[in-house]
């Protein structure tokens, strides 16, 4: 295909209207408070650093990120090993009941968070788990592990059966031929799928807000739609909030840019 | 080096998918097999269900005097070149190679040894810190090929390994693998589609058809004495012409008047027979002589030879009917010829069950 | 023949079921078994604000609740308006970019990372973002609106209902466009070139490629971004709690979140359950509209 013009133009176009809103965020929250709606304008004048300094001084804004980081966390880890033996099974290995069972993962990605909350909120209740970290881990599972078995077995699927094979041939057992064989060449394919079980973890917002009850176990979506100030809407600090609260996704997501754009088109292209 | 047999081998897939229907298969001990037949015939399967990637649903599979059928590939000491090589992408060539020896416990003394003694004949040496990603399609092969010599193994096992190479250089690793043959005296399984291949590699050659095995013997008996219209149809290249008619009073009466005495090959009897006489046996001769007329439809120059595509009879509007001339003199298309087969090449079948008859 | 005690299949197949009971027991046990409890709370009266009433069994009453239930049928309307508007958009937009993408060789990293980035923040971010673009009479929006004279008094978005919708609408074809482009774009460039190359030689102009050509091949993925798509949109909650708390009043309130209220502000477990279980219905009712009516192949396995 021959680069076009429109092309060109329509690509300038989305990077300016994506990057809008992230520009005039940072830029904001570099603004005094007081002039944040007097005369906004596109260009700064003044910049200073109160706002940043107010979240980690008056809000304790560390406390949000480590129960996000934790959360997050051990959600990835638990689900990248869990979900990754399963996504093996599913991709490589003749079992009775597979179909059924890739349906049963796809139906719970379909489950609208709401319509779980109620129940998990009892059990948790009983359990005593409100405002716990497992109290936030154990329900973040019903998304995250879909999620990962989903995209893990579409990496697995691209990696040939004939390598395995000719492992056997070479006198490897399964696990070795696991250790050996799949193991670095699925790396960069979990990684992907850590990235974005992270992401979506991080992200998350239903479960957090109605499963803690103050700022010790709040997660940082949470802490920050819940910003609340004497007088009026700390603009100032919820931006300088939300640029915190991003900036490790963006980084991350950045960094992995063709992994995390190829997991995400190859399984669902391919459906 | 040991024996390979399949006794009454049957592979039904879960999904009713049939693909063998009771192979017999014996493979002595140093012999070259090819498994050769048309796509589905259930060669490859033959060959997995050898290596152990696929079980029998009946039947057992014997590696010397061992019975394997249950046993897994790790334990049954073969060594397979895949149609794809499926090297290790992420290890070097010699870290492929070393792979099987690893896995079995070798000293390190020995694998460096024995990867060495593999690399210098097939030409590797350049190559061994490189990985599978930087090399050519034939050096690939050969890694391939050293992967599966570097274990020693009992059997060898080859699933297609030419077909993703250019004609000239399977010409030449055709050569390499009959060199390697006599070299190593090793018991060698080989599948393949093509014809060619296997007339020209195997010690002996066994055709498949639809999970069955058709006939086995030495390439040449194949070739002369097909024992089924599918394996004289199969092997050879032009393919033989097959031309169905009955035999009558003596004589079998094919298309556009065809006629040959039964005490000049026919069978005696008047079911409905076939005649197959192959390209290579046929001749032009002028249009009075010959058992039957044709006209000359499409002449193919091949250098060495002519393919000459003719039809039945003097309008030509028989059926079609290839034969191989000498270079010279070349047909006039549209000329009427006089056709003659010669009398000692001359294949009979019974046309309903597509069995060999003898004249 | 003898038998051995286990064939090489039965292995695989053992082996199969130990690697993926682990993440099939965690599956049941966080969704499904909360979902049927769901189902099970919806037959019952469950107030927690009046625990002396106990959990009798009510039958269908809840859900007769819900029918007539003149806020819940409105907030159904909201899901409705909202999920229109932005699958549309997004969808038509989407491809737009795509096909623009498809033929632009320069920038391929700039944009990734202007699709990914938007996608990657938390909706309560982005929510907060547009929110203080269109905040009171001198965000920027309003700023912009009125120094290109595009309106002669700067409108108040979250108080006049109805203008609220918008920067809603905006927010998600903001967040989600370059994802659905993203999705469409990898569908294009599965289409064979040479199927153009034929078209024009037929004599096709642009617009009738396009449609015989370009179309139909980009269907299954149109599909995969319509199901998820529609089936987010409907369920959408963080968006609008962020953004207009369902305001003004509750007019811009989508079914998750008045099911939430319920919930968890009203604590009728019960009722909300009843709730939650028509929102879970109508989500799987359009998932599987989808496929049945579109066809896919959604559920492909390696044999």
């Amino acid at each position: 295909m021959r680069p076009s013009r429109w092309g060109t133009v329509a690509i300038v176009a989305m990077v300016l209207t994506s990057a809008f809103p992230l520009y005039w965020a940072i830029v904001s929250s570099f603004t005094p408070e007081a002039s944040l709606f007097v005369r906004p304008s596109l260009i700064p004048h003044v910049l200073v650093t109160e706002h940043y300094r107010a979240l980690f001084t008056q809000r304790d804004f560390w406390v949000p990120i480590r129960n996000s980081l934790i959360v997050a966390g051990t959600t990835t880890v638990f689900c990248v090993v869990v979900g990754g033996l399963c996504a093996y099974a599913l991709a490589r290995l003749r079992f009775p009941g597979k179909v059924p069972l890739l349906g049963l993962i796809l139906a719970v990605s379909v489950f609208p968070q709401i319509s779980v909350v109620s129940p998990l909120y009892l059990l948790l209740r009983r359990l005593h788990l409100i405002n716990t970290y497992p109290g936030l881990i154990l329900p973040y599972l019903t998304f995250a592990m879909p999620l990962t078995v989903w995209l893990l077995v579409g990496f697995f699927r691209q990696l040939p059966a004939e390598l395995e094979e000719a492992a056997m041939v070479d006198g490897a057992s399964r696990l070795r031929t696991i250790r050996e064989i799949i193991w670095p060449l699925a790396l960069p394919g979990l990684a992907a799928t850590a990235i974005l079980t992270f992401v979506y973890s991080w992200n998350e917002f239903l479960f957090a807000l109605s499963f803690t009850l103050g700022p010790e176990r709040q997660t940082v979506p949470v802490a920050i739609a819940l910003f609340r100030g004497q007088y009026q809407v700390p603009w100032g600090q919820i931006l300088a909030a939300a640029v915190v609260a991003t900036a490790p996704v963006a980084l991350l997501v950045l960094a992995f840019q063709r992994r995390i754009v190829q997991g995400l088109t190859a399984g669902a292209v391919k459906g | 080096m040991a024996s390979v047999r399949l006794a009454g081998v049957e592979k039904t897939y879960p999904n009713g998918h049939v693909a063998a229907r009771g192979l017999d298969i014996d493979i002595a001990d140093g012999e070259f097999m090819v498994l050769v037949g048309p796509s589905g015939c259930g060669k490859s399967t033959a060959l997995r269900m050898i290596a152990g990637l696929e079980t029998p649903t009946g039947g057992q599979v014997f590696i010397g005097d061992r019975d394997v059928t249950h046993l897994p590939p790790q334990e049954r000491d073969i060594a397979m070149v895949f149609q794809s090589y499926a090297l290790y992408p992420h290890m070097s060539v010699r870290e492929n190679l070393a792979f099987g020896l690893r896995m079995r416990g070798a000293a390190k003394g020995t694998i460096a040894e024995r990867v060495e003694a593999v690399a210098q004949p097939l030409g590797l040496e350049p190559v061994l810190e490189r990985k599978p990603s930087q090399l050519s399609g034939g050096q690939r092969q050969r890694v391939a090929l050293g992967r599966a010599m570097v274990r020693d193994p009992k059997v060898f096992l080859f699933d297609e390994p030419l077909s993703n190479l250019d004609a000239k250089l399977r010409v030449e690793t055709r050569a390499e693998l009959a060199r390697l043959h006599r070299r190593l005296g090793a018991t060698i399984v080989y599948v393949t589609h093509d014809q060619e291949e296997a007339l020209t590699l195997g010690g002996r050659v066994t055709v498949m058809r639809d999970g069955l095995v058709e006939q086995v013997g030495p390439p040449m008996e194949v070739y002369r004495r097909p024992v089924t219209m599918f394996v004289a149809g199969f092997v050879g290249s032009p393919a033989m012409n097959f031309l169905p008619g009955g035999v009558n009073a003596g004589t079998w009466k094919g298309p556009a008047g065809w006629s040959i005495r039964s005490d000049a090959g026919a069978p005696a009897d008047g079911r409905a027979i076939t005649l197959g006489v192959r390209p290579h046996d046929l001749a032009m001769t002028s249009a009075e002589h010959g058992e039957a007329r044709a006209r000359v439809d499409v002449v193919e120059p091949r250098g060495s030879e002519l393919l000459v595509h003719l039809r039945l009879g003097a309008q030509g509007r028989g059926e079609e009917v290839r034969l191989i001339a000498p270079p010279e003199p070349v047909p006039d298309i549209e000329s009427v010829v006089g056709l003659h087969a010669d009398p000692q090449r001359l294949h009979w079948f019974d046309t309903a069950t597509g069995r060999r008859v003898d004249g | 023949m003898t038998r051995p005690p286990l064939s090489a299949e039965h292995r695989e197949a053992r082996l199969g079921w130990w690697l993926a009971a682990p993440a099939v027991a965690t599956i049941l046990l966080v969704a499904l078994f909360p979902l049927l409890w769901t189902v099970w709370e919806s037959v019952h009266l469950h107030d927690l604000r009046m625990p002396w009433l106990g959990r009798p069994f009510i039958g269908l009453q809840n859900y007769l609740e819900a029918i007539g239930d003149a806020r819940f049928r409105e907030a159904l309307g909201h899901t409705l308006i909202f999920t229109v508007a932005t699958v549309t958009l997004e969808l038509v937009l989407g491809c737009g970019l795509a096909l623009a993408m498809n033929r632009a060789f320069r920038g391929r990293a700039l944009v990734r990372a202007a699709v990914l980035v938007p996608w990657a923040i938390p909706t309560v971010v982005s929510a907060l973002l547009w929110r203080f673009i269109f905040e009171g009479r001198s965000g920027i929006a309003n700023a912009l609106l009125s120094d290109l004279h595009l309106v002669r008094q700067p409108p108040v978005w979250f108080i006049q209902a109805g203008l609220a919708w918008v920067p809603v609408i905006l927010a998600d074809v903001w967040k989600t466009t370059p994802f659905v482009a993203l999705l469409l774009l990898a569908g294009l460039q599965n289409i064979d070139a040479s199927l153009y190359e034929a078209a024009r030689i037929d004599g096709a102009s642009a617009w009738r490629q396009f449609r015989y050509v370009t179309l139909p091949l980009l269907r299954p993925a149109i599909l995969v971004a319509l199901i998820f798509r529609t089936l987010d949109a409907f369920r959408v909650f963080d968006l609008v709690y962020v953004m207009t708390g369902g305001g003004p009043g509750t007019s811009t309130e989508p079914i998750a979140l008045y099911t939430f209220n319920t919930l968890l502000q009203n604590l009728r477990f019960g009722y909300g359950s009843a709730l939650s279980v028509i929102v879970f219905a109508v989500t799987f009712a359009l998932a599987l509209g989808y496929i049945r009516f579109l066809g896919a192949g959604l559920t492909e396995t390696r044999a």
